[in-house]
């Protein structure tokens, strides 16, 4: 797949995770103990044998460069392509922010349209999945499609309001797309990740800007269901996707059952991340992790159940962790009860505190709080 | 090249047979510690957090696994557009070539290396001791002092004297006496192994060295005595912490024993003075609903459903339910099938030992050592210090 170019747009408009994407893109959002979510599209990408990959980012993306930086972790920093980072044009004048996900595209066209790679992969950050992208995109010049949508199929109530929903022929022919369809027993969501060629992405961005068409989905793709040829993709293993705080606490949970770990972190290659070079866990003499997935750098002196532990947390004595997540070092003194809480990098939970959320609303402690 | 004022010298060319089949295919700085790295990590995180930035490691028995390891120093950020890291291997030169033949005849073949980078200092260390030390703070007691070598010592418990090479220093901490494994000693300095020279001083006396033909071109046999009765400047620099040669498997599991201690000596979380390493691509580690793990070490990527005490376990394990871990050290993807019994044991690299097999005993035998690649039966019961090779298979 070196004739494909990854283009991950962070313009996805979604705000849905309140405090935890207050100061940073939700891309930069912390995963399943020492992730951010943006490492598994990356990861994919790499793993499916890409090289060039480019960013568009919108705002607050300093905590994400600050994780990228030239991408050597995902052996991404190349002599010729590797990761760019594609920033949003800041007009002065204009006071009215981005008028739409297309809108980044434009503004860096120049870039794209010199890249060396025919193709381009599109995605988002915020679907999380262990995917190879090689046989979707077989799929995709077997077919001979203009554009390949990749969806997943569901037969649960998962409510998948902001995503687009797919009707698709039985050799895969996308007939009818839309946000609003009639969701039946089954129903296709799109993963919001596109393949197509690159000359055809370039015309159909100039035709957006040319019609005053700013979204994706509308202007790109559904108005071009009938006239241009559109494949769906099944996907058929895990995706997570992160939209909601519920969604976030249900989905770091779900990692805690082993065949699911295995798939996300093994499947079709590993996932890669910024290394931080901290010691193997410390368990000390009274410590009791039941159920839980604990990164290096952890001490662990008290008892933790059905919990995740990003990198360097402080478990004091006598505290007991329950059914939550704890990002980077954070601080639970001795005595602390917590229970189906997210505490957010650099809190401390001060000696004895009891902190309890629920299941289906957790708690969300803000980013360097001192409880 | 910019000149460097200070060039680390890492001597990591030895077999280390002491460690038996730990070292069988790979050289001992390779060897790995702490549930996650490796010895070399040690010395060379410790150039890096001194600020030396320019490294070279002597490689010469079986140093594949060491110089794919090392790569270009990325790792210890000695991947350097001026200086980083330089994998030194003996080398073969018209008319002749060697190996090298002792510590300092392999400092005297790189002498071109050091002729290159032009320092004014030369600090030699060795590649298999377990420590944290800032090296510059040395380095600044040698200028103050005005030495022409200066030499890390340790107090060493005075039963352990005649292991070492011991120091005898006047008030000024002047090296006026110097016996490699002395019956008796009058002091328990001994030395590290690790020297700062004046580059012109070591120069000078590696080529008297070599023309020496009863030498047997070692630093602590040879070249120090000989620089001492020729009257130089030689100081000891007084080290407090922890410091281990990890020569022997007893000392080698008790080093890794040692960090499982409540308050360790050795402290592997100081974010101001990092361990650097090669990490591994995994996920944090999973402990199940039926594991339970005590007074521990535990990597990245492992799945721990049995109970662990008092163990250190490297990356990418798997320990099955019922699976009992006491007093160990389980290397890396290694996996340990429910009900199997380790006590008192160091399970080698990729190796499986299958459900309810026994390994050691409970009580203080000696240790089990098991080598890389090897499969335990279940039904089979090793008793204590017994080493299982590729050779003597078992089941």
């Amino acid at each position: 797949m070196q004739n494909v170019m990854g283009i991950i747009n962070l313009n996805d408009g979604q705000d849905f995770l309140k405090e935890l994407t207050m100061g940073r893109p939700l891309a930069a959002l912390p995963f399943g103990g020492r992730y951010r979510l943006i490492d598994f599209i990356l990861s994919n990408m790499v793993n499916s044998g890409m090289q060039n990959v480019g960013i568009l980012v919108q705002d607050k993306y300093r905590a994400l460069m600050d994780h990228l930086r030239s991408g050597k972790e995902w052996d991404l920093a190349r002599k010729r392509d590797g990761l760019f980072i594609l920033p949003p044009n800041q007009d002065p004048c204009s006071s009215g922010g981005c008028r739409g996900n297309v809108e980044n595209f434009y503004n860096n066209l120049d870039y794209i349209e010199s890249s060396r790679q025919e193709y381009m992969l599109i995605a988002g950050s915020h679907i999380i999945c262990n995917l190879n992208y090689r046989k979707a995109f077989k799929f995709h010049q077997d077919m001979g499609a203009d554009i390949t949508v990749l969806y997943k199929e569901y037969d649960t109530e998962d409510e998948l309001l902001q995503y687009a929903i797919l009707d698709c022929r039985s050799d895969g022919r996308i007939i009818n797309m839309g946000t609003r369809l009639p969701r039946t027993a089954s129903y296709k969501a799109s993963m919001e990740m596109y393949i197509l060629e690159k000359g055809l992405l370039v015309k159909l961005i100039k035709d957006c800007q040319a019609w005053g068409g700013w979204d994706f989905v509308k202007d790109v793709l559904i108005k071009n269901v009938g006239r241009l040829k559109i494949y769906g993709y099944p996907y058929k293993g895990y995706a997570a996707r992160i939209d909601s705080i519920k969604n976030y606490y249900r989905h770091n949970m779900e990692l805690l059952k082993p065949e699911k770990w295995e798939e996300l972190f093994f499947k079709s290659g590993l996932i890669y991340t910024k290394v931080k070079d901290e010691a193997p866990v410390k368990y000390k003499e009274n410590a009791r992790a039941f159920n839980t997935m604990i990164a290096n750098g952890c001490m662990i002196e008290g008892r933790v159940e059905n919990s995740i532990l990003f990198r360097g947390v402080k478990v004091h004595k006598g505290a007991y962790i329950k059914d939550s997540i704890i990002m980077q070092k954070c601080e639970i003194a001795e005595n602390v009860i917590i229970e189906n809480v997210i505490c957010d990098k650099n809190v401390c939970i001060t000696q004895g505190k009891w902190l309890k959320g629920e299941k289906s609303y957790p708690l969300v402690v803000t980013k360097g709080t001192v409880v | 090249m910019r000149k460097k004022e200070c060039v680390a010298m890492i001597l990591a060319g030895g077999q280390g047979s002491r460690l038996g089949s730990l070292t069988q295919k790979i050289a001992k700085p390779a060897v790995p510690f702490g549930g996650k790295y490796r010895i070399i990590d040690f010395p060379l995180s410790n150039c890096h957090n001194s600020g030396i930035d320019t490294v070279g490691v002597l490689t010469q028995y079986r140093p594949l696994a060491l110089h794919s390891y090392i790569g270009i120093g990325s790792s210890w950020d000695l991947d350097r557009r001026d200086g980083g890291v330089y994998v030194l291997p003996p080398y073969a030169q018209e008319g002749s070539a060697e190996w090298y033949k002792g510590t300092a005849d392999a400092i005297y073949q790189n002498l071109n290396f050091i002729d290159m980078i032009n320092p004014n200092y030369v600090l030699v260390l060795s590649g298999d001791h377990i420590y944290n030390m800032d090296y510059s703070l040395m380095l600044e007691y040698h200028k103050k002092q005005k030495a022409e070598v200066t030499i890390s010592v340790i107090e060493v418990p005075w039963h352990e004297v005649s292991r070492f090479g011991i120091m005898s220093t006047n008030e000024a901490g002047r090296i006026t006496e110097f016996a490699e494994k002395p019956k008796e000693a009058r002091s328990n300095l001994a030395s590290m192994g690790i020297y700062i020279f004046n580059w012109r001083i070591l120069r000078k006396s590696l080529e008297e060295d070599r023309k020496n033909a009863l030498s047997s071109h070692d630093f602590g046999k040879d070249v120090i005595p000989k620089l001492l009765a020729d009257e130089h400047r030689l100081f000891a620099y007084y080290f407090k912490g922890y410091w281990k040669d990890v020569g022997t498997v007893e000392s080698f599991w008790e080093a890794n024993m040692d960090l499982l201690a409540d308050n360790p000596e050795l402290d592997l979380h100081n974010p101001d003075w990092r361990v650097y390493s090669v990490n591994a691509t995994r996920p944090p580690h999973y402990v199940g609903p039926t594991g339970i793990i005590t007074r521990s070490l535990v990597g990245e990527g492992c799945s721990i459903l049995g109970e662990v005490d008092h163990s250190v376990i490297f990356p990418g394990v798997h320990i099955e339910e019922g699976a009992k871990i006491k007093d160990s050290i389980i290397m890396p993807y290694v996996t340990i099938g429910g009900h199997a019994q380790i006590y008192r044991a160091i399970i080698g690299r990729k190796s499986l030992v299958e459900g309810g097999a026994v390994i050691g005993s409970a009580s203080h035998g000696g240790i089990c050592v098991i080598e890389e690649n090897i499969v335990i039966p279940s039904d089979v019961e090793i008793l204590e210090n017994n080493i299982i090779s590729k050779q003597k298979q078992v089941g």
